[in-house]
């Protein structure tokens, strides 16, 4: 079973989430949603039953309520339209998760000696390479774009998180300013909007 | 002399598109009581860490409505606020005699509403990324549109009530007017019309609380005729800068429906319900 905490999200976030897990699901299974008012349930059960899925919901104490959500194997969408854009939806990823995410600013880390902060960034990157639990995105900008272009000290162990599945974003308004834009070699270019949306949306924002 | 005033936060991204929503908005309280905008002056909250230039495209779209609403723009006044707002303060001219009531329904009159409903929802799917190009583009241009030919057209025929659609959502104003004029509106649901994918939308969850709220303060006063929940969402979902709601006489609706249609209206104008005498509930769905 799969357990979605939206506790403390707003209009729509909880039905993207909902609606990320239910992709997920693969065809079959169950997914609890906890959501802090009652316009969520309600969004949440129409999403899910749009589905096909089997939905019931209880009032746990005030402000708190869970949806729980029932796919059984070759349930019928409520529309074939919707489960195509589902699938649309998965690939575009603004399915928002409270997890951790790096901001880097520099390409250096620390104040003092230039060619200290260098090696430190380099040494701050591999390490982020060897947790546990990675970041959900990294996102670059001012000096930190020079992190993420050809030449990058760094590039291997970018490449390695990017292909784990951590979002490498890269400002590209920098990455104009140096000139390196042609140079990116990992990662997507991001705008300002998506760049506080995602430090807004983060759990944990960790900084070097 | 009519006097107004309306503003909220943005409601879409591209800022000259949110200038001319909102002044749209604003100026539509002055037709929905049957009048003529002269005056219009800004009401403007910006925060200084955003470029200025965003400013000057939210003020050029709302110069740009009240010049379509054939009014003045007469300058304005400006405050720091963190979260953008903008709207108008809007004078206008109508004969005394002349003014629309929310109050005059009258049994047997026809339902003529404006613009299509479900401009809530879409903006919520917006919001979500859910929403098409196409619904987008859509929603925003009738909201972004002008009431100016819809009070022009009426204003050749007799019009016993007027309101305009707004964050009440239309059976919220609906419940207004039939409480007002003391009658029952018998309102139609297939014969509305909605937003491209708002059914959509509002199926798949992307339904604003408002709408929740709206449905909760017309319950009590609704036949809802045991229609599917989609339509009910829709019917309750809070409206910006909707459409004008006309009751005119049955004899009347054709040729301002024709009139209205004949105006190239940017809009769809549908025929949703009629006045009944007054029953049990204020409204009746079917």
């Amino acid at each position: 079973m799969i357990t979605i905490n939206a506790v403390g999200d707003v209009c729509p976030i909880p039905v993207i989430k909902t609606r990320k897990a239910i992709g997920e699901l693969n065809g079959s299974g169950r997914i609890e949603v906890l959501v802090d008012n009652e316009t969520a349930v309600r969004n949440v059960t129409k999403m899910a039953e749009s589905s096909g899925a089997v939905v019931s919901s209880q009032k746990l104490e005030e402000g708190k309520y869970r949806v729980n959500i029932t796919i059984e194997a070759g349930a019928e969408a409520g529309s074939g339209r919707i489960t195509e854009e589902t699938e649309c939806e998965c690939k575009t990823e603004t399915v928002v998760q409270k997890h951790a995410i790096v901001v880097v600013s520099s390409d250096k880390m620390g104040e003092g000696d230039d060619e200290l902060g260098h090696i430190l960034m380099k040494s701050f990157l591999f390490a982020v390479t060897q947790l546990d639990e990675l970041p959900e995105k990294m996102i670059f900008y001012n000096g930190g774009a020079k992190l993420t272009v050809e030449d990058s000290p760094a590039l291997e162990d970018l490449k390695s998180l990017a292909e784990q599945g951590v979002e490498i974003m890269t400002c590209g308004t920098c990455l104009d300013f140096y000139g390196i834009k042609e140079k990116l070699a990992v990662g997507t270019v991001t705008n300002m909007y998506s760049i506080v949306e995602a430090v807004q949306q983060a759990e944990k924002v960790i900084r070097p | 002399m009519i006097q107004t005033l309306d503003f909220f936060t943005p409601v879409v991204d591209d800022p000259y598109l949110f200038g001319q929503i909102s002044a749209a908005n604003a100026l539509s309280d002055v037709y929905a009581m049957g009048g003529v905008p002269k005056l219009a002056l800004n009401i403007v909250c910006f925060p200084n860490c955003l470029d200025v230039e965003i400013l000057g495209e939210i003020l050029r779209g709302g110069a740009d409505k009240v010049k379509e609403a054939g009014a003045v723009l007469a300058g304005g006044h400006s405050v720091q606020d963190d979260e953008p707002k903008y709207g108008l303060s809007v004078t206008g001219f109508v004969h005394p005699d002349k003014v629309y009531k929310n109050s005059g329904c009258r049994p047997g009159d026809v339902l003529i509403l404006t613009k299509q409903i479900g401009s809530g929802v879409v903006n919520t799917a917006v919001k979500a990324q859910m929403a098409s190009q196409e619904a987008a583009q859509e929603s925003a241009r009738v909201m972004a549109s002008l009431n100016r030919k819809a009070g022009e057209a009426a204003a050749a025929y007799t019009v016993h009530a007027c309101t305009d659609v707004t964050g009440f959502g239309l059976l919220g104003h609906c419940a207004e007017m039939a409480k007002a004029g003391n009658v029952t509106l018998d309102i139609s649901v297939g014969d509305v019309a909605y937003l491209k994918e708002a059914k959509d939308y509002a199926r798949m969850g992307l339904v604003p609380a408002g709408a929740y709220r709206n449905r909760e303060f017309v319950q009590p006063d609704l036949d809802d005729g045991n229609i599917e929940e989609v339509y009910l969402d829709l019917l309750c979902d809070p409206q910006t800068s909707g459409g004008l709601l006309f009751s005119v006489p049955e004899a009347e609706a054709a040729g301002l429906l024709s009139d209205l249609r004949g105006r190239k209206i940017e809009t769809e104008v549908s025929v949703i319900g009629r006045v009944l005498e007054k029953q049990e509930k204020l409204i009746r769905l079917r």
